[in-house]
């Protein structure tokens, strides 16, 4: 029977208040070891206060082939950074 | 290089007019030096190529532990065998970064372990050779993870993002390795003549096995070329070992050891050092598998794993006995 450990994608958040970020996987066979293998595989060097791990099969993940409807239509929309506008400068810091 | 002989799959680098229009946009891609992500679309070629580069570097990891491994219970002070512990350990680390990395591509760890086991994915022949004495594990920190550097460090620029990551991540971790091989050589160097043979003696033995981690020249090769396409190589293996010799010889002459090469000489005009090719029939006859602890190397892998199954399959039933005890309790 085939009994491989199921994988888990693994999240750290870091110490200087920085949201939980992807680090990479492993296989545990419950949550539990999960953590407990996280902790020993990416957290040797005080890389984290933190750790959060979910089963891999439980991402759903955007499609590459929809990067175009998805990602483009911001592109067009400049006016979305602070940049596009033009401040005098005597209005001072804004 | 931990990876050695991959066999590009494919028949070469493809003219644009070889392409297909799928080809043309991923190669386009690559040449632009935007990664390649496990959904994206890719050539198969390129796909089975880094499964066997990959797995074969993470192999090197796992298998690299051992002769490491050997010498921890006999390391000669409480803070030498910590560090140890902890290199040997970052090693493991190192190798479950790259099965991830190759997962991503459709291979299973399981799929990766069998074939490490069964023999038909290979790991670096550098692993083939005995420590035998506290002088080796300096060396091989100093040598075996410098060479491994050398070829790592191109490799953060890989074309395919996971490989990419895994990479810049034992980079980051790798340095610790190597300085504490040297630690360790001028430890002994400058210590009493005993150990000053030592030293020199692992150099004597592992100097050549290290020139060969980089692999036999592949300047002409079709199949290297395809790979440098693909930019899951970087540079021939060539360029990587001059590189190595001209950043080593130095260290040696620091330690006041000799490079066991009696051809060895600056050469001004080429701003490199001149020195010669290993025994690349030896290098050969190692990765057949008559290197001299091939057999030793795959039968602790074996063993692990064979007498592990119990562990793993035991822990499996207890994480599908607790999650329907919490079904049930819903």
């Amino acid at each position: 029977m085939k009994n491989e450990w199921p994988l888990w994608e693994v999240f750290i958040r870091g110490q200087h208040g920085m949201s939980h970020r992807h680090v990479g996987s492993l296989h545990a066979p419950d949550a539990e070891m999960a953590i407990k293998n996280a902790r020993d595989v990416y957290t040797r060097r005080n890389e984290g206060v933190s750790i959060w791990v979910v089963e891999a099969k439980h991402i759903a993940a955007s499609s590459p082939s929809d990067k175009g409807p998805l990602y483009e239509p911001s592109a067009s929309k400049v006016y979305r950074h602070p940049t596009f506008f033009d401040i005098p400068e005597e209005v001072g810091a804004m | 290089m931990y990876a050695q002989m991959i066999k590009t799959a494919g028949t070469g680098v493809k003219s644009p007019e070889e392409m297909t229009e799928e080809e043309r946009k991923f190669q386009a891609h690559v040449d632009a030096n935007e990664k390649v992500e496990p959904k994206d679309w890719m050539p198969d070629d390129y796909r089975a190529t880094l499964i066997r580069q990959i797995g074969q570097h993470a192999h090197s990891e796992i298998v690299g532990q051992l002769p490491e491994g050997n010498w921890i219970t006999r390391a000669p002070t409480l803070e030498r065998k910590a560090i140890l512990l902890a290199k040997v350990q970052d090693e493991a680390g190192h190798g479950l970064y790259l099965y991830c990395a190759a997962e991503t591509l459709g291979i299973s760890r399981d799929e990766l372990t069998e074939d490490l086991l069964s023999g038909k994915m290979k790991y670096s022949s550098i692993f083939n050779y005995p420590t035998l004495t506290w002088a080796d594990i300096g060396a091989v920190g100093w040598l075996v993870d410098g060479a491994a550097i050398m070829n790592q460090v191109p490799l953060q620029r890989t074309s395919f993002g996971p490989y990419s990551r895994a990479m810049i991540r034992i980079c980051k971790e790798e340095s610790f390795h190597q300085r504490q091989g040297y630690d360790i050589m001028m430890k002994m160097a400058k210590g009493s003549e005993a150990q000053k043979r030592m030293a020199q003696d692992a150099l004597n033995r592992l100097w050549f096995p290290s020139l060969m981690m980089f692999g036999p020249s592949d300047k002409e090769s079709v199949h290297s070329a395809q790979s440098m396409a693909w930019k899951i190589k970087i540079n021939t293996n060539d360029e990587l070992r001059q590189k190595f010799v001209d950043q080593t010889v130095p260290q040696v002459e620091y330690l006041g050891l000799t490079v066991p090469d009696e051809t060895l000489s600056w050469n001004e005009e080429r701003g490199h050092y001149d020195f010669a090719e290993p025994d690349w029939g030896e290098f050969f006859d190692v990765l057949k598998g008559n290197g001299p602890c091939n057999t030793d190397r795959l039968s602790a892998r074996q063993e692990a794993w064979a007498e592990g199954k119990w562990v793993r399959d035991a822990m499996m039933a207890h994480a599908r006995k607790k999650s329907a005890a919490q079904v049930a309790a819903e």
